[in-house]
């Protein structure tokens, strides 16, 4: 039973649709191991946004404040989308390589553990 | 001969049932339509005992008399300037976390309570119902006059009712009041009377009042005495509700154990902020996080649970979770608040020197690797004039509203975070942890039109993209109530009072 309701047909509305947030998709993003940010942080791209965009200025902008973020070798980053590995395409627009509404993207940095 | 004066029994009697009736033209069913939706089978409602044995005229003399002894008090707190008799004016800053996440939820509960009371078809039930709920009105009314005078000296209370229904963290409170209040009346009071006020209580008023005590607030620790005497009987509530409920049919046995393993998780969750406050914010410190979930949950709801057995009830399978996460959800929480300290409506602040040593002794086994680190990572920059605010948004729970804070140290990795998803309707929902998806995988219809605060915000409900604009909405303004504690308008004048420089 989808609700414990005194209504047999009550149904909630999707307040997070995708439709609700003016053509773009949210992105939680996550570097890994990295607790200096409490938590994965929350991005609404455009879904044609090419992944390259991401590197060069979404994540900066999220995750740029960690002092190991200047020594990231971006071409040995370990990416997971959805908790499942994955090899973006710089060139190609995240909805394209899997990038759905409310997905996941953690990346680890190997090498650059140090906890703070 | 009639007696002129009623024993109290009697009287008692007239003043409580025999306010009930039976339904001789109308249909009872209609009366309480909300009585049977829940599953809940009530087989004799005359089996109810009740708890308080108080009548209403009994009930208001013992309440005035309560309230004639505390306003005293507080009058003589502010005629004698008695905040400036506080530890610190750090410690201001707990009750700035009481009365805007704390002093709503009384609100929400007294209207829950009203609610609940009248949908009973047992007199007692009713009774019972309706003096929680009035209590539960004079707490609000009582903290919020206790907290008045501060108002007048420090920043961060004036706009709390506009902040309840808005600003991201508030959310977490108002969230598991709106999720009760509008379950059903059996749900509702098994939720607050027994989940919270029973289980959980001491760990909400035990740790500010002391905190209170310890902290030279004797404004809030009359409160806390003031209330001690409802306290006690919401929690003799609690725990007949749940016996009724489990003697009256053993097919609410199930939906009942489901209710506690709910509420006391969510109740568990909203904790987190108690935590942080007892480890982080009281300049005296009575006693680590920790430490009290240890005495107060782990040792006397076990005992309770065991009571419980003979019932069908179960310990809750998450408290084991909850046990690993005692040694680090006080310094994550606060690290939470630290890093967007530019979007609460209090200070925060890097521990002295001492306050680090103190949380290393408290939390051998995490502290210095995890946590020192980081505050002292943080004190550094701050040093540099770099005070470090995270930019960006969180991700939070679609069913407690915490940001996705919570990691894996069930499978020993505390820096990993624990993701969970369900996906329902096509659309994808994440939680931070098993049981807050459980909750929604009962019932999700529930849960999907959730009002998450940074969806909001980006969806341009929240005033506008920009921080400034979104700080305009909750009415914080920048740099008043929120950042550092070094530096705010509250330190300064606390600095010229005590003639510091």
């Amino acid at each position: 039973m989808p609700v414990k309701a005194i209504r047999p047909d009550y149904h909630g509305e999707h307040r997070d649709a995708r439709a609700n947030f003016g053509g773009a998709i949210l992105v939680y993003i996550d570097w890994d191991f990295h607790r200096w940010f409490c938590t994965p942080k929350t991005f609404p791209l455009p879904p044609d946004m090419p992944f390259g965009a991401l590197i060069e200025a979404v994540i900066p902008e999220g995750f740029g404040q960690h002092p190991q973020f200047s020594e990231i070798d971006w071409g040995s980053v370990e990416w997971t989308l959805d908790h499942e590995p994955f090899t973006p395409d710089m060139g190609r627009g995240i909805e394209e390589q899997g990038f759905g509404h409310k997905c996941i993207l953690r990346f680890s940095t190997p090498g650059l553990t140090e906890n703070i | 001969m009639q007696a002129k004066k009623l024993n109290v029994k009697d009287k008692y009697r007239l003043l409580t049932r025999d306010l009930d009736w039976e339904f001789s033209y109308e249909d009872r069913k209609e009366a309480f339509p909300y009585e049977e939706f829940e599953g809940i089978k009530i087989t004799d409602w005359d089996k109810w005992e009740d708890p308080f044995r108080l009548t209403m005229d009994a009930y208001w003399k013992y309440q005035a008399e309560k309230e004639k002894k505390l306003y005293a008090i507080y009058d003589a707190f502010a005629q004698n300037n008695g905040h400036l008799n506080v530890s610190d004016a750090r410690y201001v800053n707990a009750l700035k976390v009481f009365l805007t996440a704390v002093s709503p939820a009384e609100f929400a509960s007294s209207n829950g309570f009203a609610w609940a009371g009248r949908h009973y078809g047992g007199a007692g039930a009713r009774v019972a119902a309706q003096m929680q709920s009035i209590d539960e009105l004079r707490h609000y009314q009582t903290q919020i006059h206790a907290m008045s005078h501060y108002n007048k000296y420090f920043d961060g209370f004036e706009e709390f009712p506009h902040m309840h229904d808005r600003v991201w963290y508030m959310s977490v409170v108002k969230s598991f009041f709106d999720d009760c209040r509008s379950s059903g009346p059996f749900e509702y009071i098994v939720a607050v009377s027994f989940a919270f006020e029973y289980v959980l209580t001491n760990l909400l008023f035990v740790p500010f009042m002391s905190g209170a005590a310890y902290n030279g607030d004797m404004a809030t620790v009359t409160f806390g005495f003031s209330a001690q005497s409802d306290e006690a009987r919401h929690m003799t509530l609690g725990l007949e509700i749940i016996k009724f409920l489990l003697e009256q049919h053993e097919d609410n046995v199930p939906i009942v154990q489901e209710w506690i393993d709910k509420w006391l998780w969510r109740g568990y969750r909203i904790l987190a902020v108690v935590a942080m406050m007892m480890d982080y914010m009281l300049p005296q410190k009575f006693m680590s996080w920790k430490e009290a979930w240890e005495l107060y949950f782990e040792d006397a709801g076990g005992a309770l649970f065991k009571d419980l057995e003979r019932y069908g009830i179960k310990m809750p399978d998450f408290t084991e979770t909850i046990k690993n996460e005692k040694d680090h959800i006080s310094h994550q929480a606060w690290w939470v608040f630290y890093s967007h300290g530019h979007a609460a409506a209090f200070h925060t602040w890097t521990p002295t020197a001492e306050e680090l040593d103190w949380l290393s002794e408290k939390y051998p086994d995490t502290f210095d690797q995890y946590y020192r680190p980081r505050l002292e990572a943080a004190a550094e920059l701050e040093a540099k004039g770099e005070r470090f605010y995270t930019a960006g948004l969180p991700q939070l729970c679609q069913t407690c509203q915490i940001p996705m804070f919570f990691t894996n140290v069930d499978e020993g990795k505390p820096t990993e975070i624990v993701y969970r998803e369900s996906t329902y309707n096509d659309e994808r929902f994440h939680f931070c942890s098993n049981e807050c998806k459980h909750i929604f995988d009962r019932e999700p219809e529930k849960y999907v039109h959730a009002w998450l605060p940074v969806h909001q915000i980006f969806q341009g409900n929240c005033g506008g993209g920009g921080l400034d604009e979104v700080m305009e909405y909750y009415r914080m303004g920048l740099g008043e109530m929120n950042l550092d504690y070094k530096g705010s308008p509250d330190e300064k004048r606390w600095k010229k009072w005590k003639g510091v420089a």
